[in-house]
C-alpha cells in the first residue's frame, strides 16, 4: 500500500495513537460525529429535558389540583424547607439509607462476593444449580419477584413454616418488620448482579499469585484479605457504586410488596415522592424530592467517575 | 494437604447448596401454586395437579393483550435503543476527537441517575407534550432511559473489533456507515445480542415507567396489568396469580436461555461491566 487513497475526513487515526482532531477541518469532524445525533436527540428531549423541568418545578407550587394548578408561581425554597421540616420526609430518608445499607452494601455485595468465591471451589453441578437459582431470581420481572417474596414472608408463608419446623415463633414479616422484609427481598432479587461482576473479576486473577501465597503459608482468610481482595478493588468499587445507585431508585418491588406500609414503615424516598406527587397531586413538592434524589444519585455517580478516572490514570 | 482441600471443597459445596435452596424456595412456590387449584402461600406440592389456573387466565383481557402490549412496547424500545446505541458507539469507538471524552463521561454519569426520580418531571413533560397514554411516547422514554448503559456496553464490545479490517474497506472507498454495516456489525453480533437481550429483559420487568405513563387498560403491558389484576382487590387467587406470573416470565426466561447457550450468558455482561 503505497498511496493513501482514503479521504482524510473518514480516515481514523490508528487506534493506538489517536490524536485530537486538531488538524482536520471542523466540518469533517462534525460529519463523522453525525451518527451520534439520534442518541443525543433522545437524551436531550427525554433525559435532559425532564431534569431541567425538575429544577424549575421544584421551586414552584405546581399541583394537579387546587391553586397550584391554576396559576403556577415561584415559591423559592419553600418546598425544600417543607421537606426537611417534615417527619415523613426524614422518615423516608432514614428508610432509604437502611434499605440501601442492608440490601445493597451489606447484602448483595457481600453475598455476591461470597458466592463468587465459593463457586471457584465447588463442584460443577452445585455451581450450576446455585448459579441458575440466583440468576433466575434476577431475571424475574420486578412485580413477580415482589409477589413471590410477599408469599414467602407472609404469615402463612414458607419462611414461617421453616421457622416453626425448628421451633421458632413466626409472624407476618411484612407487618412486623417491613423494611427488613423488603431489604431481604431486594437481596434475593439483586445478588446475581454482584455475583456476575465478581465472578468476572476473580476469573482474571492469575492462578500463580494465589498459589504462591499459599506456598508461603498464607491461610484462607489471610490470602483472601491480603492477596485476592486487593486485586479486585476496582471491581468492588464499581459494583458498590452501581448497586447503590440501583437500590436508591427501587420502586416497583417495595410498592407491590407493601405499598410503603404499614403506615409509612417501608416508605422509602421514591415511594414518598410518588405519594406526594400523584396521590396528593403536589407536583412542585414531588419534584423537589425528585431533585434531592437526583442530587444524591449525581454525587454517587461523580464519586464513581472519579474512581474510574484515577484508576485509568 | 489434599485432605484439607477436599474438606474445604465439601464445605464450599454445602454452604453454596444452602444458599441455593434459599433462592429456590420462593421460585418453587410459583411452580407448585400454578398447578394447584386451592393454592395458599406456602410451598406445597398439590395433591391434585391441574392446569385449570392456566386455563382461567389465558384470555384476551388477562393475558394475550397485556403480553402483546409488552412485546410491542419493550421490543420497540429495545430496538430503538440498540439502533441509537450502535450508531453512537461507532464514532465513539473509531474516531478520537475532543468531544469523545466529555460525551462518554456524560453517558457514564447518566447511567447513575435514578430514573425513578426523573419520572415525576417526565410525567409533567408528557402532559405538556400530550404524550401521556401513548405507546410511542412511552417507547421513546423507555429507550432513552436504557440508552446510556447500552451505548457504554456497545462501545466496549465494539472496541474489541480490530480496526484493520475497516481500514481495508475505507481504502476500497466504502463509507463509514457501510463499513459499520458490512464489517463491524457481523463481527460483533454476539455483543449486540447480549446488549439487546439484556435491554429487553430489563424493560420487560420494568413496572414504574409504564405504570406512570400509560393509563388505558387496553394499552397496559403485562408488567402493570399483573399488578392491577391481582394487587388491588384484596385476597387474590394465588393459583391464578402464580400461573399468570409464569406465563409473563416465560419470554425473558427463553431469552435468557438463548443467551446462556449461545453467548456465554450473563457472565459476558459481568465481564463487560467490571471495569
Amino acid at each position: 500500500m503505497t498511496t493513501t487513497v482514503a479521504p482524510t475526513a473518514s480516515t481514523p487515526a490508528p487506534s493506538g495513537k489517536k490524536s485530537g482532531g486538531s488538524g482536520k477541518p471542523r466540518a469533517a469532524n462534525l460529519i463523522r460525529m453525525l451518527p451520534l445525533s439520534p442518541a443525543i436527540g433522545l437524551m436531550l428531549v427525554f433525559l435532559a429535558g425532564p431534569i431541567l423541568y425538575c429544577v424549575y418545578a421544584a421551586f414552584t407550587n405546581m399541583a394537579l389540583t387546587g391553586t397550584g394548578a391554576a396559576n403556577v408561581k415561584f415559591v423559592g425554597l419553600d418546598n425544600f424547607r417543607k421537606a426537611f421540616g417534615s417527619g415523613a420526609f426524614t422518615n423516608a430518608i432514614w428508610l432509604t439509607l437502611v434499605f440501601t445499607l442492608i440490601s445493597a452494601i451489606i447484602g448483595q455485595n457481600t453475598l455476591g462476593l461470597g458466592l463468587a468465591l465459593l463457586m471457584r471451589k465447588s463442584t460443577k453441578v452445585v455451581r450450576n444449580f446455585v448459579g441458575t437459582a440466583v440468576i433466575g431470581a434476577w431475571v424475574l420481572p420486578e412485580v413477580v419477584a415482589a409477589y413471590l417474596l410477599s408469599a414467602f414472608f407472609n404469615d402463612d408463608g414458607t419462611l414461617n413454616v421453616m421457622l416453626h419446623a425448628v421451633g421458632l415463633p413466626g409472624q407476618d414479616w411484612l407487618y412486623a418488620a417491613p423494611i427488613i422484609a423488603v431489604s431481604l427481598a431486594n437481596i434475593w432479587r439483586g445478588t446475581a448482579f454482584s455475583m456476575l461482576v465478581y465472578s468476572a473479576a476473580l476469573s482474571e486473577i492469575p492462578k500463580e499469585i494465589e498459589e504462591s501465597a499459599e506456598m508461603d503459608g498464607a491461610g484462607g482468610w489471610r490470602r483472601l484479605l491480603f492477596v485476592t481482595l486487593p486485586m479486585i478493588t476496582r471491581a468492588i468499587m464499581t459494583n458498590l457504586m452501581l448497586i447503590t445507585l440501583q437500590t436508591l431508585s427501587v420502586f416497583g418491588l417495595i410498592f407491590a410488596m407493601t405499598r410503603g406500609g404499614p403506615g409509612t414503615k417501608s416508605q422509602t424516598l421514591p415511594l414518598y415522592m410518588y405519594e406526594q406527587a400523584f396521590s396528593f397531586s403536589q407536583i412542585g413538592y414531588g419534584t423537589a424530592i425528585a431533585l434531592v434524589m437526583l442530587a444524591i444519585g449525581a454525587v454517587f455517580s461523580l464519586i464513581y467517575l472519579r474512581g474510574l478516572n484515577s484508576e485509568a490514570a | 494437604m489434599i485432605a484439607r482441600d477436599k474438606m474445604s471443597k465439601l464445605a464450599s459445596n454445602l454452604v453454596l447448596l444452602a444458599i441455593g435452596v434459599l433462592f429456590v424456595l420462593p421460585l418453587l412456590w410459583v411452580l407448585f401454586a400454578s398447578i394447584n387449584r386451592t393454592a395458599g402461600l406456602r410451598v406445597e406440592f398439590p395433591t391434585h395437579p391441574t392446569l385449570g389456573n392456566f386455563k382461567a387466565v389465558l384470555n384476551t383481557d388477562t393475558t394475550y393483550r397485556p403480553v402483546l402490549n409488552g412485546i410491542i412496547l419493550c421490543g420497540g424500545a429495545a430496538l430503538l435503543t440498540m439502533i441509537c446505541a450502535v450508531l453512537a458507539a461507532y464514532p465513539l469507538s473509531r474516531f478520537r476527537t475532543r468531544f469523545n471524552r466529555p460525551f462518554l463521561l456524560t453517558v457514564l454519569f447518566c447511567t447513575g441517575l435514578p430514573i425513578t426520580a426523573v419520572m415525576v418531571p417526565v410525567y409533567g413533560l408528557f402532559v405538556q407534550l400530550n404524550l401521556v397514554d401513548t405507546l410511542g411516547g412511552t417507547i421513546m422514554f423507555m429507550a432513552t432511559s436504557a440508552l446510556p448503559f447500552a451505548i457504554w456496553l456497545t462501545k466496549t464490545f465494539m472496541d474489541g473489533v480490530p480496526i484493520s479490517l475497516e481500514e481495508a474497506a475505507w481504502v476500497d472507498g466504502a463509507g463509514n456507515m457501510r463499513a459499520l454495516r458490512a464489517i463491524v456489525l457481523p463481527l460483533m453480533w454476539p455483543g449486540i445480542a447480549v446488549v439487546l437481550i439484556f435491554t429487553f429483559i430489563g424493560m420487560w420487568g420494568n413496572f414504574f415507567v409504564p405504570f406512570m405513563l400509560l393509563l388505558s387498560p387496553e394499552r397496559l403491558p403485562a408488567s402493570v396489568s399483573i399488578f392491577t389484576f391481582f394487587g388491588q382487590y384484596g385476597e387474590p387467587n394465588y393459583g391464578q396469580l402464580a400461573a399468570y406470573s409464569l406465563i409473563y416470565t416465560t419470554p425473558v426466561l427463553l431469552l435468557y436461555l438463548l443467551l446462556s447457550r449461545k453467548l456465554g450468558g450473563a457472565f459476558a455482561l459481568g465481564g463487560a461491566i467490571k471495569g
